[in-house]
């Protein structure tokens, strides 16, 4: 590694990007610490991830894909890099941005005009749906009854949902979200650091639910977030930056801060952890639970009742607890008493991170 | 938390102790008991960790050497006909590794001096010492008086004797010191990654222990590691894309070395470990080490950190690794060993604890000795040592220019350059013909 420090130490000295040898480096590209230009860096940076689309047959000419906008930065450069690499390489795809409205006042209600904006930028349809209209609650009044311990399985579980569902809406084929290699190195280290190895052994995957309602996929698999950053920042690309009010100190965060000091020792670790997880051995049987559908409302669930109907209830019925933690009353546990520890419970929350990766 | 039982009748409880800031004396219950025996008061170790004053001396110690016999008998680990070298650092957990080996051959001894056919012979007992001051100068001043105390240790743990062998890592490049410290010396210096540095050292300090195992007749290696050691391996192995060959390393066997390597502890945590030298008085070596920089220093503090919030993350951790595949070398290998008594060979036989040695289905990295991945595969076959390592070797051990690989391969020790020769790319052509040959009428290839 100091060697190839040096190498590159030397270069800079020679002031010129090197992977044109033209211009001027204004950057250090935190993947592989090369000194480079403006310019080139759109140009790896698009056609990696062209690469990423094109080896993994993530689209097929034709499709209509809807983007899962947030206004947050990576659904922001997602959507401007996929329009741009539609055009570019003809992949034919028909795009559109699907945005979830989950009803969080001074933040959702702002990153929303951000993807309104971006509609308008990048000319692409845009959808809004909203807890309020698909569940008759938003985050506000979730948290107004929970708390702010087990809010983001709430959210999780029903944005997950409400893709799903504008997804129909939409009529569309695929689901696109900016999901980047840190967020999917951090979900490897939380899948080990929970012992859930069934999530572990598909937590890596490009493409999933390919045989449920939609399949998702995830373009930025191989993309580390500081470049997404860096790419915004240098297009100067709109997009909103603040952090979900009622993220928790979750247990997400300590993954994150490893992976941050991570990178700073060894920027290629974090693609070293997607590949650790993609080459686990894991038997097949040991994968996915048995797929039906929910009594309540068809879609698609492993038991009777789906996880959002089941958190529905409880929201309904004025027993938030419901669903949280093991299943031990209601439709799917057994009909025995519900007393459960309340510590193990919380216990066996804290350690299940925000459920946005839940895939 | 470590107790969230509502019916936790032990006063020191971890959680209440981290409210108030001091220990909390349970008003209701005037005498505390072992939870496991109910008659002996429980001890406290005062470490701040949790299941503290919940076991009495004699519980908590059954316990702990419960786990161990349990993953020696149930993995054929140490079996009558054996001899056995137990690899000591001077440490806690090869201090408690080599203390149980030793009650556990003072036990057979017992037995077979009261049986009357005398047919099962006690297993022998070895201990090898590694002196890394070759590869760390600041070692060398304690050593001399780390390896005095390690010999009286050894020399205090008879009957039955025990042979100590110090090891010099650097005999891994032969006997002749002076060279081979230069060799080693060099080769370390040759490696610029500061990770990739340590973990060479890891994989020395194994061939060396091999070497002096099977030079002197031993065929098992008792590795003192526990749960702990092994959570942050599991991390370190993800964080440098080791994935593929994880459950190779922290299975109880590991059967892919000349020396079959054997994980007594693998099932007991640090906190048992320390607490069990505590109790039973085990003196234990504290050389000067040399800090861990790089990723096993981070992995280190952050699964530290992971503890103090929950202290059986470790295990879980573990656990979860535990459920991948391990592979087919996991296993003791079976040996046509006529002098493995025959009730041993049917248990062996009947709950399947043994793999036919003559599979080798898997390739071997020549430097880590990880198995290799179909995927790790290079595109381009420029140099042999190259195509040979695993990814992670070549990113952080293989010098990076490619001119200097063939220097580097001629200061790698000549067991690990041996396996690059070996090492053929797998064709499958090549090996299918083999398997038919003698049933082939025509020598030309082009007749298939």
């Amino acid at each position: 590694m100091e060697a190839s420090e040096a190498k590159i130490k030397k270069q800079g000295a020679s002031r010129l990007c090197c992977l044109c040898n033209q211009r001027r480096p204004v950057l250090k590209r935190p993947k592989t610490l090369q000194q480079i230009c403006k310019e080139c860096f759109y140009e790896v940076f698009e056609e990696e991830i062209h690469q990423v689309i094109v080896k993994n047959g993530l689209f097929k000419s034709g499709e209509r894909v809807a983007i899962g906008a947030s206004g947050g930065k990576d659904s922001t450069v997602l959507a401007y890099v996929l329009s741009e690499l539609n055009r570019r390489h003809s992949y034919g795809l028909d795009l559109f941005l699907l945005s979830i409205d989950e009803g969080i006042t001074g933040y959702r209600d702002d990153s929303l005009e951000t993807v309104k904006r971006n509609e308008l930028q990048y000319g692409l349809p845009l959808q809004i749906l909203s807890y309020k209209d698909l569940y008759g609650w938003t985050m506000d009044d979730i948290v107004k009854m929970i708390g702010l311990k087990n809010n983001c399985t709430f959210c999780g579980v029903f944005r997950r949902q409400a893709l799903d569902r504008g997804a129909a809406l939409l009529k569309v084929d695929k689901l696109v979200t900016g999901h980047n290699a840190d967020d999917i190195a951090e979900t490897v280290l939380l899948n080990i650091l929970r012992g859930d190895i069934a999530r572990l052994s598909r937590c890596t995957s490009i493409t999933t639910g390919e045989d449920g309602p939609i399949p998702r996929c995830k373009p930025f698999k191989y993309t580390y977030e500081k470049e997404i950053v860096m790419y915004a920042y240098f297009k100067k690309l709109d997009y909103f930056s603040t952090e979900c009010i009622y993220s928790p100190n979750a247990y997400r965060g300590f993954a994150r801060e490893f992976i941050k000091d991570l990178e700073r020792l060894r920027p290629r670790a974090i693609l070293d952890i997607i590949k650790s997880g993609e080459d686990f051995r894991i038997a097949t049987t040991t994968k996915m639970p048995e797929q039906g559908t929910c009594e309540r409302c068809g879609y698609i669930s492993s038991q009777k009742w789906c996880k959002a109907c089941v958190l529905l209830d409880g929201l309904n019925r004025g027993l938030p607890k419901m669903g949280i933690g093991r299943a031990r009353g209601g439709v799917n546990g057994d009909h025995q008493k519900e007393t459960k520890k309340p510590a193990s419970a919380a216990r066996s929350l804290e350690s299940k991170q925000c459920g946005s990766l839940d895939f | 938390m470590a107790c969230n039982s509502s019916g936790c009748e032990s006063g020191g409880c971890y959680g209440r102790e981290k409210e108030n800031g001091c220990k909390v004396v349970d008003v209701k219950e005037t005498v505390r008991l072992c939870v496991k025996c109910k008659s002996n008061e429980p001890m406290t170790f005062g470490d701040g960790g949790s299941d503290d004053g919940r076991f009495c001396a004699e519980c908590f110690r059954s316990n702990v050497y419960g786990k161990f016999r349990l993953a020696v008998t149930s993995h054929a680990m140490i079996t009558p006909s054996d001899n056995v070298l137990v690899a000591f650092s001077g440490r806690s957990s090869s201090r408690v590794a080599l203390q149980f080996v030793h009650e556990l051959q003072v036990k057979a001894l017992k037995n077979y001096e009261a049986s009357r056919d005398r047919s099962l012979p006690v297993f022998g007992v070895g201990v090898a010492f590694v002196d890394e001051s070759a590869a760390y100068p600041s070692l060398s001043g304690g050593m001399s008086d780390a390896i005095a105390w390690v010999r009286s240790t050894v020399l205090s743990l008879s009957p039955p004797e025990k042979d100590l062998h110090v090891v010099p890592i650097e005999s891994v490049f032969g006997s002749d010191s002076v060279e081979a410290r230069d060799r080693l010396v060099k080769l370390l210096d040759s490696v610029s990654d500061e990770t990739g540095k340590e973990d060479l050292l890891l994989h020395l300090k194994m061939l060396s222990l091999q070497k002096v195992a099977s030079e002197n007749g031993y065929n098992r290696l008792v590795v003192g590691s526990c749960t702990s050691r092994l959570a942050s391996h599991v991390l370190t192995a993800t964080v440098k894309g080791r994935g593929y060959s994880l459950s190779a390393d922290i299975q109880h066997v590991d059967a892919r070395w000349k020396v079959p390597i054997v994980l007594p502890l693998r099932d007991c945590v640090w906190q048992e470990i320390t607490r069990l030298c505590h109790l039973d008085g085990l003196k234990t070596v504290e050389l000067a080490r040399h800090p861990q920089s790089g990723i096993n220093d981070l992995v280190s503090s952050f699964v530290a950190l992971l503890q103090e919030e929950n202290p059986s993350r470790e295990c879980t951790i573990v656990r979860t690794a535990a459920k991948l595949t391990p592979f087919y070398f996991n296993k003791i290998p079976e040996t046509d060993d006529s002098c493995v008594p025959m009730a041993t060979q049917r248990r062996l036989k009947k709950f399947n604890l043994k793999y036919d040695g003559s599979m080798t289905t898997e390739a071997f990295c020549p430097i880590c000795n990880g198995p290799l991945n179909g995927s790790d595969s290079s595109e381009d076959e420029s140099d042999a040592l190259y195509d040979a390592c695993c990814s992670s070797c070549r990113f952080q051990i293989l010098p990076q220019e490619p001119s200097s690989l063939d220097h580097f391969g001629s200061l790698l020790p000549h067991h690990m350059i041996s396996q690059v020769k070996h090492h053929q790319k797998f064709d499958s052509q090549t090996y299918l013909r083999e398997k038919i040959k003698d049933c082939l009428l025509l020598d030309d290839e082009e007749a298939v």
